[in-house]
């Protein structure tokens, strides 16, 4: 049987990726940054994961507003990297697992979740920074990776309590595939961050680490916490925190923490790391 | 315009069903420079390829001008203006700091003092409260 083991949560902030690609990392500005994940590097090796079901959101890549579907499900064999307007960045072509992600799909939507199901898409920096985050900077990537895209451009998103329960529905999906498979849950996005206007570069330490605090320990009564909270909060961007409700639902309702990070800023945004792992 | 409560957020449009009618043209006009033959095409004569899109003058005004506020205010999404950015081989801290009004060397400091207080940011009833005392 697939078994859920952990979940991660990491804000996906594209400076970071051009970072690492530019051979930026050691520099003084984004070298803690960069520290703080180096024991999730470690962790990740250890856990070796077989699939990750990253849950992230698209900007503006592989949905325009033609489309724009609340929660999408990656299907393809494989994903490329998306061209966001300077190329597309060069890490490697990320590989599906259909079998599971086509299985996902069909319990989700019998559970109650109407998924948007891709079978073709490009991959942003919202889904390949946490990758990059995690695994450093390898020829091919370690694990299988089934997107999960959540729209948070287009207001209103989903609610906290919806995504809550979508991770509760997702871990049953899993639960329910005969296949014996290491399964980790991946939450992307935020934190604090607004990048349009006049408040842009709006940070706000205080919500960041009491979302961070009622995530492990009280995350039913995060999901009840409104939009417009996020919004004056956390800025315009910040709302993306509700995706990490959807990996904390896949969990257990306790958990160890194993790894907890923050750090402000990089570039217009606070970035939020948590592993989490089933008790 | 219908009000709604995030109204009251000082400096902050969100992407709502409103903003999105209003946008969609200037959106998919920012959406078509994904494409490298695009992005050139644009470049050598913006006018010329302005005019390709539905858009209102104002809309095509505000992006010969890179007014990163107007775009917003005429509908632009940020993750969509953010490309006309890219095209410019400008970043979004340099384009962060000309919507907020401040150089990029003040608005980078301030991001490593810890970014913009949430300290009478939270809503223009804040605001104008403090400045009425």
């Amino acid at each position: 049987m697939a078994r859920i083991t952990a979940g991660v949560a990491t804000s996906h902030v594209p400076a970071i990726g051009a970072a690492l690609d530019l051979g930026k990392s050691g520099e003084d500005y984004w070298k803690p940054l960069f520290a703080g994940y180096e024991p999730s590097k470690r962790w990740i090796a250890e856990q070796k994961p077989d699939v990750v079901i990253l849950v992230y959101n698209d900007h503006a890549s592989a949905f325009s507003l033609e489309l724009i579907p609340t929660f999408a499900i990656g299907c393809a064999d494989e994903f490329a990297p998306a061209d966001e307007g300077w190329g597309p960045r060069p890490v490697p072509t990320v590989h599906g697992h259909p079998e599971l992600a086509w299985h996902l799909a069909e319990k989700l939507i019998l559970d109650e979740f109407d998924m948007t199901i891709v079978n073709r898409m490009d991959v942003d920096h919202g889904l390949t920074v946490p990758l990059s985050l995690m695994f450093g900077q390898p020829d091919a990537w370690p694990c299988k990776v089934i997107p999960l895209a959540v729209n948070v451009v287009q207001y209103p998103p989903p609610t906290g309590a919806r995504c809550h329960r979508l991770g509760q529905a997702i871990r049953r999906a899993v639960e329910s595939f005969p296949e014996d498979l290491n399964v980790q849950v991946w939450g992307t996005g935020g934190m604090s961050h607004q990048l349009q206007g006049p408040r842009a570069g709006l940070i706000n330490s205080a919500f960041d680490n009491a979302f961070l605090d009622r995530l492990v320990h009280d995350p039913a009564g995060q999901a009840q916490v409104p939009h417009l909270d996020y919004v004056r909060e956390a800025g315009s961007e910040g709302i993306e925190l509700v995706m990490w409700l959807i990996m904390r639902g896949a969990l257990d309702d306790r958990v160890n923490v194993a790894h907890r990070f923050y750090h402000v800023p990089a570039s217009n945004t606070a970035v939020g790391h948590l592993i989490l792992e089933n008790a | 315009m219908t009000e709604k409560p995030y109204h009251d957020i000082p400096g902050t449009v969100l992407f709502d069903a409103e903003q999105s009618r209003k946008g969609f043209h200037l959106n998919q006009f920012c959406m078509s420079l994904m494409k490298a033959k695009n992005r050139a095409a644009f470049k050598a004569d913006e006018r010329a390829y302005l005019d390709g899109w539905p858009m209102t003058e104002a809309q095509k005004q505000a992006v010969l001008d890179r007014d990163w506020n107007g775009m917003i205010a005429l509908g632009g999404n940020i993750y969509f203006t953010s490309k006309i950015a890219a095209t410019d081989g400008l970043s979004f801290r340099q384009i962060a700091a000309v919507m907020s009004g401040v150089s990029e060397e003040t608005y980078a400091q301030m991001m490593l003092d810890g970014g913009r207080s949430i300290e009478g940011n939270r809503s223009r009833k804040e605001q104008s409260g403090k400045d009425a005392s």
